[in-house]
């Protein structure tokens, strides 16, 4: 395989680019979170460290970074060290099949704005997002406390639960793009995008994608009031700031996923793409954030009955609409 | 170059198996089983089948092995405490070595001439691994297909039946 | 974007399994409307709907219709094996209600996983595809391990089910990965490609992989059909296993593995003959002779019939590695009459025994000539049948597969074989010894011979009689059956 030089070099601009973009919005996102909460339950929030206290991450990442890195005595040790990395991994990998912007041109190279353009896209975010579950999972194990455990064990069961829902909801998606290509998914909602014909597979979506997130109200894994902090109730220091900056980086790749598969990914009148693209995923971050100053928890067999019992089926029923209608309209 | 990666992720897939094996700990044999099964799926990549290897890790990485996982976890099963049983090891190592020369020695004497089928690499880029693999499920092997839905049915009843509290 | 033109389907091979289904799925609907004493009238419908899908398959008799591109077929091999299937099954149903009700666990939820049993052994039968076989298989032995646990109460039934799952589990291991190698070797999985594939290329022991995969299957059916020495498993779940299931699952599963075994290895792998052929000889020893030293040594009755069905499958397996017309027929006659003799030996078992599946020994059988004479009769028929003795149809199905070894040139088996009969009698003659010659210790006061099961026992009786005085009506069919192999 020869490849020219300058492609090559695009693309690890390109790479680069991303991987900052996504790390620093995620640590940003953080601060954001903070700010926002704050304002929503009437307090100030982080605002001491450089003006409107924009500096706030940076401090918090050293702080992490030179806390003391505990690891508890009866711990699997490796596998200890291991889960903060699985949960952060999957996700960012997952980014790398998102088109966050329409092709570029540069002295005459042609450059997608995705890092990498699999006609499997769809299939491998479900294949990453369910591996995404072990980081929950081994890190609730190798700390060997029961909090942990209990937390782990919640973790992969809500995913399962939930994964299967968002799976379906996918699929009228693929049924009228015609491709598990990102890229001709957002391509097919070039005049239209999928959210007007399929809002409740959208809500279905939405309402799975909170819940592997682990937020509010669907963060039983962790749900301080009754297992302390959950599965990473015995880490500290910078291994605990993984599993945090994971489910912010989650945050982000699951809105652009909501942005590609059903707010027409970056199509949009007048603005450059990828402004809209990061319109649409932040409107997303918004949105769960805002949705952790509203709701309460649920309770843990309701998180069950709601994801087996209500999305599931109105999944699958939503896929026969679907499919029916596209039958008759061809 | 695709001579040395196959070679690296050959060596990855064997270690991981046997490691499914030897280790002590159940967890680390389930994440062991894991990464075998990655490597599977590199395989089909490198094999021009994408649909497959994304199915291979959704399905078996992602979904198999969750549950054996959450299994383990739900049960609490630490280290395994079972008795060694050194005579049925040594049987087991006796038949294992005897296969393996038998097997050995037909590979090495036979030859294998194999007819191709319709579909070749070009062929597969052309028309997409995904499109041949719904056109086969749903022509040739419709049958098959519409069994599978009996055999998922007979499991569900079956699960219902051994494990629900009170029927 | 081009739309797929599906082909056009023939339904007809496959209306005998869509009519079971449905009727299964509708059965499971009722059984949520029928209250828990009412449960025998699920019984009613199913043997009903077994009844007409009889009648229904025996109408396709000597048409032959291709369907699914190839992946199913109706001929008489099918049909002469659905019937088998049927009669299993219809006979299983008969004898389940009264036991299911005693032991307490009569749940509406067997007679369906019953017809789902049937319809992969259907499939399995009519399959001409290594794909349908495969999942034809599958649904049988799922719905299998359900039936063998389908006592929950009983530990003995839990460790039956969670056995055979294992062991059911690995042999299927074995049996995928023979059909991957063969289709690799071949590039199909349409059994009568493979055989022109391996025709054609001359694919004989020479070629590993199509070897190998021929290898692989045969081993993974002999799981299923519990030869030596992949029959481990048998005992326990044999007499773990609810009787009526028991019954059910040495007839029909049997014969269902003989009928896709017999399929592959005469169509799709006649080039290897000479060394399945080989095999099957050790293998029809060990099998035998196994069985039967094993079964003299057995008490509970369960266990004796246990290994008394390993020692036929090794008869069977007689007729198999001869691989000719009248080793082939015959197997075709003795599943045909083992599930008549099997199963009526079982009712009796079923009536003998008491809540608890406890009273299950050969001593507990003591007197029973004295208390239910004609119950005694109807088991001294099904236990000389199984023995081989004329004129029933024992003698005559192990009769025609030992002259079948003979035919081939294979003396020796066939020697083995009777001399393996022979043995086999002190067992059989054992229980007959305890219900003749012992004084009753007990007044079997809770005998109670309900019509269903009446009417099974008259039907295993009349059958394994008739075989045995006028074989020719049915020996002609089988005839016709493997010509088409």
């Amino acid at each position: 395989m020869t490849a020219d030089p300058v492609d090559i070099a695009l693309f690890a601009a390109k790479l680069g680019a991303v991987f900052f973009a996504v790390l620093t919005l995620a640590a940003y996102l953080v601060f954001a979170e903070r700010r926002i909460l704050a304002w929503i339950q009437d307090r100030k929030g982080p605002n001491r460290v450089g003006p409107f206290g924009l500096l706030q991450p940076l401090a918090d990442v050293i702080k992490l970074l030179t806390k003391e890195d505990l690891v508890p005595a009866a711990a699997d040790r490796w596998l200890f060290y291991l889960a903060p990395a699985m949960a952060a991994i999957p996700a960012l990998l997952i980014f790398s099949v998102i088109p966050f912007g329409a092709p570029l041109t540069i002295a005459g190279h042609t450059l997608p704005l995705l890092i990498a353009d699999l006609n499997v896209g769809l299939l491998f975010f479900l294949a990453l997002s369910s591996i995404a579950v072990y980081g929950v999972a081994i890190g609730g194990w190798a700390s060997n406390s029961k909090y942990s455990l209990l937390g782990g064990i919640r973790g992969l069961a809500q995913l399962i639960s939930y994964e299967l829902s968002m799976g379906l909801a996918l699929v009228p998606v693929v049924m009228m793009s015609r491709s598990f290509s990102m890229t001709d998914i957002v391509t097919a909602q070039q005049s239209m995008p999928f959210i007007v014909y399929q809002p409740l597979a959208f809500i279905i979506f939405l309402i799975s994608i909170t819940a592997e997130c682990r937020r509010i109200p669907f963060d039983l894994p962790e749900a301080e009031g009754e297992l302390v902090a959950g599965f990473h109730t015995e880490y500290s220091g910078m291994r605990f700031g993984l599993f945090f900056v994971g489910e912010y980086i989650n945050i982000i790749v699951l809105g652009g996923l909501a942005a590609t598969f059903f707010l027409g990914g970056w199509h949009g009148p007048l603005l450059p793409p990828v402004i809209w693209f990061s319109i649409k995923t932040l409107a997303f971050a918004f949105l769960m954030i805002w949705l952790r100053g509203t709701l309460p928890r649920l309770r843990y067999d309701q998180l069950m009955h709601l994801g087996w019992k209500i999305l599931t089926p109105l999944a699958l029923f939503n896929i026969l609409v679907t499919a029916w209608l596209l039958f008759l309209t061809s | 170059m695709e001579t040395l990666f196959f070679a690296i992720i050959t060596l990855v897939a064997v270690v991981s198996a046997i490691l499914v094996i030897t280790c002590k700990n159940p967890i680390n044999s389930a994440l062991s089983l894991i990464l075998t099964f990655f490597c599977l799926a590199t395989y089909y990549v490198m094999l021009d089948a994408p649909f497959m290897a994304a199915v291979q890790v959704m399905v078996y990485a992602g979904a198999i092995m969750v549950l054996i996982v959450f299994v383990i976890m739900l049960l609490n099963v630490r280290v395994d405490a079972h008795k060694k049983q050194t005579h049925k090891v040594a049987l087991g190592c006796i038949i294992g070595l005897f296969t393996l020369i038998n097997t050995a020695f037909l590979i090495f004497k036979s030859r294998a001439a194999m007819p191709m089928g319709p579909y070749n690499g070009s062929i597969i880029k052309q028309i997409g691994h995904t499109e041949l693999i719904g056109k086969e499920m749903f022509t040739t092997f419709l049958l098959p297909f519409e069994i599978t839905s009996i055999l998922l049915l007979v499991a569900i009843i079956g699960a219902v039946i051994l494990a629900k509290k009170k029927i | 974007m081009d739309m797929i033109t599906i082909p056009a389907v023939n339904l007809t091979p496959i209306l005998p399994e869509i009519i079971l289904s449905v009727l299964a799925m509708a059965l499971l609907l009722i059984n949520v409307f029928v209250q828990s004493s009412k449960k025998t009238y699920l019984s009613y419908i199913s043997f009903i709907g077994v009844v007409g899908t009889a009648v229904l398959v025996g109408s396709g008799w000597g048409t032959h219709i291709e369907s699914f591109s190839g992946a199913v077929v109706q001929d008489n091999f099918a049909t002469f094996f659905k019937m088998i299937f049927l009669l299993a099954a219809g006979l299983a149903i008969l004898i389940a209600d009264q036991y299911m009700e005693r032991e307490d666990c009569n749940h509406g939820e067997l007679y369906p996983l019953i017809l789902f049993t049937v319809v992969g052994m259907m499939l399995m039968a009519a399959g001409t595809d290594l794909m349908t076989i495969f999942l034809g298989l599958e649904v049988m032995s799922v719905s299998l391990y359900v039936l063998a646990g389908f006592n929950r109460a009983n530990t003995k039934s839990n460790e039956a089910g969670l056995k055979y799952f294992l062991l059911g589990a690995f042999s299927t291991g074995f049996l995928l990965y023979g059909m991957a190698l063969t289709y690799g070797a071949t590039g199909s999985t349409r059994i009568s490609v493979i055989a022109t594939q391996a025709g054609q290329m001359g694919m004989s022991s020479g070629n590993i992989l199509f070897l190998a995969g021929m290898l692989l299957i045969l081993t993974g059916f002999c799981f299923k059909i519990a030869v030596v020495p992949f029959h481990m498993w048998t005992p326990d779940v044999y007499e773990g296993a609810p009787t009526p299931m028991t019954a059910f699952m040495s007839a029909g599963p049997k014969a269902a593995g003989f009928a896709a075994a017999l399929r592959l290895l005469l169509i799709a792998f006649p080039t290897l003959q000479a060394d399945w052929s080989q095999l099957l000889w050790v293998l029809a020893v060990l099998t035998m002779t196994v069985g039967n030293i094993t079964a003299l040594r057995q008490d509970n009755i369960k266990r004796i019939l246990a290994y008394s069905s390993i020692a036929h499958a090794g008869y069977a397996l007689v007729g198999m590695a001869a691989g000719n017309s009248t080793g082939t027929a015959g197997i075709l006659f003795y599943m045909l009459s083992y599930t008549f003799m099997n199963i009526g030996a079982f009712a009796v078992i079923i009536l003998v025994g008491k809540k608890g599946e406890s009273n299950g020994n050969v001593q507990d059988f003591a007197g029973l000539g004295f208390k239910h004479p004609m119950l005694a009769v109807a088991m001294t028929i099904f236990l000389f049948s199984l023995s081989g003795m004329p004129p029933t149809a024992g003698f005559i199905g192990k009769f025609y597969l030992f002259s079948g070894a003979i035919q081939k040139g294979y003396i020796w088996l066939a020697v083995i074989g009777v001399l393996n009969s022979a043995a086999s009698v002190y067992y059989y003659l054992r229980v007959m010894v305890y219900m003749y010659m012992k004084d009753p210790t007990e007044d079997f006061a809770w005998t109670k011979v309900s019509a269903p099961i009446a009417l099974c026992l008259v039907l295993s009786v009349a059958g394994t009689m008739v075989l045995g005085i006028v074989p020719s009506i049915i020996l002609q069919y089988a005839q016709e059956a493997i010509k088409l192999i």
